[in-house]
């Protein structure tokens, strides 16, 4: 079995898995089940300033999307900080940390945008013995409100001044959490990198209403008739997690620095093209709150058969494989050919192929009198979508076109070279770069 | 002392009302909201789906199933009734093991169908639940037909028919409109006294008249309905039984299993319909399968179904005939009754083997005996009562394109005519066909 234990900027665990500062992680009982369950770290449940902790909603607080058989897909929270006294949560940190040593305990932490906020509560943090922190810069919904949160972390200045005075009065590592409510993540990222942060985390919640009540018109969830957008979550923005990862990744200027990757991590699949496009370790919220804490043991046992299978051997050798082949759409290809392959054992005839090419797409599929569906490669420009569509998986796939074979759509052979849209004729600056 | 499974004879009353009950509840069922959704969350939505094209009504099946998936199982029943307006009892008793779940993709691909049968059950018992009519009466036309046969066949033609504003008279020589609805199809299948309220529900459309106990050939005439009617519908069934010629067919508790399986349809209290000890049953289609399992949840000791060719010559279907077997039915194929044994009462048969020959069937000369006290022949209905006057073909009413008969002015369907299979939804099809052609015809 691969050795999972995972260093992430310089904090040490098990293994990548790691709870979100979020229900789960909200208190010394569930902590310490999540621990004896597996889980590699936690980030605590986000910490607020001294005095009266805030109120949550007394009413329902998610709303949920569902796929076949009331599958979580996607959820979404207008939960807030830590509803509990802040004395409270500090000592129960340090009463796990020191019951657990070897597991990696972070403190998720939201105080006013201002110095002396800062530097109260950092020196408290400390005397926890916890591993690091992790600054909230992510929450959508009514911290926001309050000039925190994502107020804080879709304006870059911010961040760089507060991790600034995070890494003056704090000694451990500095961990910003991002939120992807924003239009470019590599802003938010360079700021906190520039700011010292000795790593980021993304992605937080993305703002969102997951339906309407058409009976009452009211968002859900409803508190009395009304409802605020609340952060979504869970398999459903995973693909827009990992592409914020991969960004961070690639970005000259924030090379190197670590990626905690967050957002729909389900199945050690997912925690696997986290770290492939750039992460070093992953957390996880939603998966463990439909599941229960029991997941991180098929993820754990996932990951580590991956990479026995693979002959990777540690988690850091993995953190990154495939950064380098996430580019940019012009420097793609464009020699590249592929035509779609109907494997006629494995089709079942539903027809979806046929629909969604001839309706939708470049009409490139031949339907016969017996339902047999044939692709016309004359027609098929690979735009793939017929796999998609298609119910069985392996049935259609795409075959690469030898170099030399004929292009029937073209009527060109394919060449060997590599050639991409900066090259292109049609493309009036290359031609304007010669 | 209560009868038992072991009481010799033909007795009533052999299990205990619990017995009863279990035995005789809903066969299939229905889907609850969940298992619905997670049912029709298997289709596919294929293109020109085969199922679609299976379907005797052409139910456009992909899409009632996606209104279901989106949480509209009434969108999902109308889409069902505009073609099939008995799409309630065609989702109890369509054989769909033989239509569309047959052709379902993912019966051909893994075994499994996606289940429309049940599906489309879901849907229109929501409809139906919510209580209503979905279809609004074309203004009144002022033209009358006459439909003899409260079947499927006449049902459908008939709601069609007002549905374009004409009226209609429905005439049926029973005490109940339905057809074999009401008095044939297996108890088991459509409880809760569905056939009647699915007629009442179907006769909110308006413009349509029943009137039950008149017989054709009795009470009325054809000559009589063609000259005060501006079209006429025959969809009488198929009343007559074949015999099986041979000797001693009257002797007591030997019976035709129509009779036996509408008698029970009938029966208010279960308990007081007399079954046999050791039943036999001749035939090897739907009625002998509905009569020999039903002998079983009656309290039969041994239920024997005998068909004289192969198994796969049954016209019941596989599904059925597991059935059947599942319920304790023992199926013997290859072998015809030749002699009745028993004084006064039946005890036991005589049976010879048969083989397949190019020349047809043939029997070996080989026997059996079976004890039998109560035996039930359903070795098919034929035609009886057509008018005269009409073409026949084969044994039933010759009929071209949409039910047209040899007569000007009359169309027939459903069992009584030739052509199609003979079933429930086969007949809502020729009904529906036909009352679009009367209607195209008397509005020109
Ligand atoms: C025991 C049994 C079980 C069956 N099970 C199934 C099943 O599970 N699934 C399936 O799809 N099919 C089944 N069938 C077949 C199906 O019931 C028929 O195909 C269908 O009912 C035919 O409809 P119809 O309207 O043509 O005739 P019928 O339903 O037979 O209706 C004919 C009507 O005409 C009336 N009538 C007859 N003669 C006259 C007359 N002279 N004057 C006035 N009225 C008259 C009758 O009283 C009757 O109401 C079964 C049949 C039987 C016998
Ligand atoms: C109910 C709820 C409360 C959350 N509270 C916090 C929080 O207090 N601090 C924080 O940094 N993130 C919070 N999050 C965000 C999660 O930590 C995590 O970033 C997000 O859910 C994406 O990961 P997932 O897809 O695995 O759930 C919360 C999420 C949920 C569902
Ligand atoms: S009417 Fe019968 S054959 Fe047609 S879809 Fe419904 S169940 Fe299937």
């Amino acid at each position: 079995m691969a050795d999972l234990t995972t260093e992430f900027a310089g904090i040490t665990s098990p293994n990548p898995f790691w709870l979100a500062s979020a229900p789960p992680t909200d208190k010394e009982y569930n902590v310490r089940r999540a621990f004896e369950a597996g889980w590699g770290g936690v980030v605590w449940k986000t910490l607020g300033a001294e005095g009266p902790p805030v109120v949550n909603v007394n009413g329902p607080r998610y709303g949920a999307v569902w796929g076949a058989d009331r599958r979580l897909l996607g959820l979404n929270n207008i939960e807030l900080i830590t509803d509990r006294p802040l004395e409270t949560n500090l000592e129960e940190m340090a009463r796990v940390k020191a019951d657990y040593p070897d597991r990696a305990l972070i403190a998720s932490i939201m105080v006013p945008c201002e110095e002396a906020a800062w530097k109260a509560i950092l020196p408290r943090v400390a005397e926890t013995g916890a591993d690091g922190i992790e600054l909230n810069f992510g929450c959508p919904h009514g911290m926001s409100e309050r000039g925190m949160g994502s107020a804080v972390g879709q304006v870059p200045e911010y961040i760089e001044m507060v991790t600034r005075w995070c890494k003056e009065y704090y000694d451990k590592p500095v961990i910003v959490k991002l939120t992807p409510n924003i239009t470019d993540i590599r802003y938010p990222a360079r700021a906190a990198h520039n700011g010292g942060a000795d790593a980021v985390s993304l992605i937080n919640t993305v703002s969102s209403i997951t339906s309407v009540n058409l009976d009452t018109m009211s968002p859900e969830p409803s508190i009395d008739g009304k409802g605020s957008h609340g952060g979504y979550c869970g398999p459903a923005v995973k693909p827009i997690a990992l592409n914020m990862v991969a960004e961070i990744a690639r970005d000259p200027e924030t090379a190197g620095l670590p990626i905690s990757g967050i957002g729909g991590v389900t199945t050690w699949r997912d925690a696997a093209e986290f770290l492939a496009l750039g992460a070093g370790n992953v957390q996880v919220c939603t998966a463990a709150m439909t599941y229960g804490f029991k997941v991180v043991q098929e993820m754990a046992a996932g990951l580590s058969q991956w990479m026995d299978d693979k002959g990777y051997k540690s988690v850091a050798e993995v953190t990154g494989l495939a950064t380098p082949n996430v580019t940019d759409w012009q420097y793609l290809n464009l020699n590249f050919i592929t035509k779609a392959e109907i494997d006629q054992d494995a089709c079942i005839k539903c027809g979806r192929c046929y629909a969604a090419c001839e309706d939708t797409s470049h009409q490139a599929i031949a339907m016969s009198a017996d339902r047999t569906f044939t692709v016309k490669d004359e027609e098929c420009v690979a735009c793939n979508l017929c796999v998609n569509v298609c119910p069985v998986e392996g049935c259609i796939t795409m075959r690469e076109l030898p170099t030399g074979e004929t292009d029937p759509r073209t009527g060109k052979p394919v060449q060997d070279d590599y050639a991409n849209w900066t090259m292109h004729p049609n493309n009036p600056s290359a031609q304007a770069a010669e | 002392m209560r009868n038992s499974h072991l009481t010799p004879g033909v007795v009533p009353g052999r299990l205990s009302p619990d017995d009863y009950h279990d035995n005789f509840s809903d066969k299939a069922p229905p889907f609850d909201a969940h298992e619905a959704a997670v049912a029709a969350d298997r289709c596919y939505f294929c293109h020109d789906a085969p199922c679609m094209t299976a379907c005797p009504t052409t139910i456009d099946i992909p899409l009632f199933i996606r209104e279901i998936q989106t949480g509209q199982p009434k969108a999902a029943a109308r889409t069902i009734l505009e073609q099939n307006i008995l799409g309630g009892m065609c989702a109890r008793v369509c054989p769909t093991e033989q239509l569309c779940e047959e052709v379902c993709v993912r019966e051909v691909a893994e075994g499994k169908p996606v289940e429309i049968g049940r599906l489309q059950r879901f849907a229109t018992d929501a409809l139906m639940a919510a209580g209503g009519h979905p279809f609004a009466r074309a203004p009144e036309t002022g033209k009358r037909i006459a439909i003899v046969g409260a079947g499927p066949a006449g049902l459908s033609c008939a709601h069609r028919l007002a549905m374009h504003g004409h009226d209609v008279v429905l005439y049926d020589a029973r005490a109940k409109p339905g057809g074999l609805n009401e008095y044939g199809i297996a108890a088991y299948k459509t409880v809760n006294d569905f056939a009647q309220a699915e007629v009442a529900w179907l006769m909110g459309i308006g413009g349509i008249t029943i009137e039950t106990g008149k017989a054709l050939g009795r009470d009325l005439h054809l000559d009589t309905l063609r000259g005060t009617f501006d079209a006429v519908f025959l969809a009488i069934g198929l009343a007559g039984v074949n015999a099986l010629r041979i000797d001693g067919e009257e002797t007591t508790h030997i019976r035709d299993a129509v009779d036996f399986i509408s008698e029970l349809r009938q029966a208010g209290d279960l308990s007081k319909i007399a079954v046999g000890r050791d039943v036999v049953v001749i035939g090897g289609g739907m009625t002998a399968v509905d009569a020999a399992v039903q002998s079983k949840l009656l309290g039969a000791e041994h239920v024997t179904m005998v068909y004289r060719r192969g198994r796969e010559r049954m016209s019941a279907s596989e599904h059925e005939q597991d059935h059947a077997a599942s319920k304790g039915v023992r199926i013997i194929t290859g072998a015809v009754p030749v002699r009745f044994i028993g004084k006064d009462a039946l005890e036991a048969i005589e049976f010879r083997y048969t083989e397949e020959t190019p020349d047809g069937l043939r029997e070996t000369g080989q026997t059996f005996r079976l004890k039998a006290d109560q035996l039930f022949k359903a070795i098919g209905q034929s035609l009886d009562g057509a008018p005269q006057g009409l073409d026949l073909c084969g044994r039933k009413i010759a009929v071209t394109g949409p039910g047209r008969t040899s007569l000007p002015n009359v169309w027939a369907g459903g069992d009584c005519a030739s052509g199609g299979d003979d079933l429930t939804v086969t007949a809502v099809a020729e009904g529906r066909d036909a009352a679009e052609d009367i209607h195209a015809q008397l509005m020109v």
